[in-house]
Order: C-alpha cells, then structure tokens, then sequence
C-alpha cells in the first residue's frame, strides 16, 4: 500500500509540474503529452495494478491500443494542408 | 444436459476439482468478468482517442483558435484534477476492504468515491455554466473558430457522462456488495473503470485546458 501512496503523490506532483510548466514556459504539446503519458502509465501500471497481471495480458492489451492510437496520427497531413495549403496547391 | 455437464457425468463427481478438469484454464488468470472491462477500457480509450485527434485537427487547421482558458478555469481544472485522483485512491481502499472482507468498510470508500465524482461533476457544471454565459454553444463562441465549443463540449461532455455513469455504477455496487448480493470481483472491477475515468482526465486537462490558456 506504500507504492500506492507514493505513485498518488507523484501523478498529483506531475499534474501540478504541467500546470507551472504551462504558465511559465508555454504549454508545448510535447511537454504536455510527456508529462500525461507518465501519469498514465503510473495510474495503468500501480492503479490498474496491471503490473501483476500476466504479462500475456500486458501483451494482449497494450500493443494492439497504442497501434490504434499510433494509426489514428494519419490525419495530421490532411490537417496540414488545412491549414496551409487552402484552398489546394496546384 | 451440456457437454461440461456430460463431461463431469463421465469424470463421475460434481466436485470443483472434477469441474477444474474438464474446464479450459482462463488464458489471463483473470475472471471473465474483469477481462470483459479491461477490454470495454481499450476500445474506450480508442473512442476518446478518436475524439482527442478529431480535436487536434481541427485545431491545428483553424486559423483563429481561440485560447480561452484564464487562470480561475486553470486552478479550477487543477482541483478537479486533484479530486478525481484522490477518488482513485478511495476506490483502491474500497478494494483493500473488500479484499479483507470488510463489507462495511468497501461499502464506506465505495460511497466516499461516489461522492467525490458527484464533486467533480458539480464543478465541472460550474466550468461549463461559466463558459456558456459568456456565449459559448456547440456551434458557435465570441472568441474565434466556431468549433471550438463543439470540441471542448464534446470531449468534456463524456468525460462527464463516464463519471456519472462512475458515480451510479459504484453506489449499486457498493449497496448490492454491503448487501451481499455482490463479490469482491466486482468491487475489484468497477475500481478499474474508475481508474479509467481518471486515466483519461489526465489527458482532457492538458490537452484541453492547458493548451488552450490565455497568455
């Protein structure tokens, strides 16, 4: 139950590390996905308790989300060009 | 009769260890029921995923976006942060509890838990009542791209709706398990979902709020 108390502290510590990050050196999108990426792993990982799982379960879940959420950065170029290629490039 | 019944008939006994005989292993050493929710959180965490780009792209192709998020949303967002975790603690309490037979106890953190997804709804309301009175819809906003309250709606809108579903998904189960109608497991398996709730407000913030504060 010590971890658990530790891990509460530490995903607390990083929501308030992005907000001070965020007013004094901008919200960068990378920074902030970083920094909620780690929360998210702490919370699956101690909270979830999936780190006690089977790793076969660990195996089952986690690549096939992350390639779903990886395939789904498809729509970046189609928003690019949006934005700075309107109406078309010719 | 069924084929397990059958199966059992010819192992000659009813007992569990004949029942453990003739049953598969589970593939994940997990009950069904909590495979089941693990597997309805990716395909959640898919559909705010699919959201969160749907966001992403139409931020990053209007021109106007406007960054309406002053300091008060940003501590305000920072304390439902705060709540949302604590409950994630209160939850694994209410498993702690469970897990040692302490009805009364699960029963105890399961509520405290419920509560504070009731707070975090309330305040929630609170940040959308403010940004509504001052003429933001789904369609439209005086600050720039018309989207953006569609976005920030939208998003925040099922967040919400996860967590009032949290909150009445947690006060069966706590009710049901304090009167033994319920198991552990299904504590054990609603903390998950709540925990996923929870997961996925520490994406909402930063990304919703964070990104789009006034400078």
């Amino acid at each position: 139950m010590s971890s658990t108390y530790i891990v509460y502290g530490a995903i607390l510590l990083i929501a308030i590390v992005q907000v001070v990050v965020a007013i004094t050196m901008g919200p960068s999108l990378w920074r902030m996905l970083l920094l909620a990426a780690i929360q998210a792993y702490l919370a699956v990982m101690f909270f979830m308790h999936l780190r006690d799982e089977k790793p076969s379960l660990r195996l089952a879940l986690i690549p096939g989300t992350l390639f779903v959420l990886v395939m789904m950065n498809m729509i970046w170029a189609d928003s690019f060009r949006l934005a700075v290629m309107k109406p078309f490039a010719k | 009769m069924s084929q397990v019944d059958l199966a059992m008939e010819a192992v000659g006994t009813h007992t569990p260890e004949a029942h453990g005989a003739v049953m598969e292993e589970r593939p994940f050493a997990i009950p069904s029921g909590k495979l089941v929710m693990w597997l309805f959180i990716i395909s959640d965490a898919c559909t705010f995923g699919a959201l969160l780009f749907a966001y992403g792209y139409i931020r990053n192709s209007a021109a106007d976006w406007p960054k309406v998020f002053e300091s008060a949303s940003i501590w305000n967002s920072l304390l439902m942060t705060f709540i949302l975790v604590s409950t994630s603690l209160t939850v694994l309490f209410a498993v702690k509890a469970a897990q040692n037979e302490d009805r009364a106890g699960a029963f105890r953190w399961t509520m405290i838990t419920a509560a504070g997804g009731v707070l975090f709804t309330l305040l929630h309301i609170r940040e959308w009542m403010s940004l509504i009175r001052q003429g933001a819809g789904l369609l439209q906003n005086p600050w720039g791209a018309p989207m953006f309250g569609a976005a920030f709606f939208s998003i925040t809108g099922l967040h919400m709706a996860h967590v009032i579903g949290g909150v009445i998904a947690l006060t069966v189960v706590g009710l049901s398990y304090r009167a033994g109608r319920y198991a552990t497991r299904h504590i054990e398996i609603w903390a998950l979902y709540w925990h996923f709730v929870d997961l996925v407000w520490m994406f909402v913030v930063p990304l919703v709020y964070l990104l789009n504060m006034k400078r």
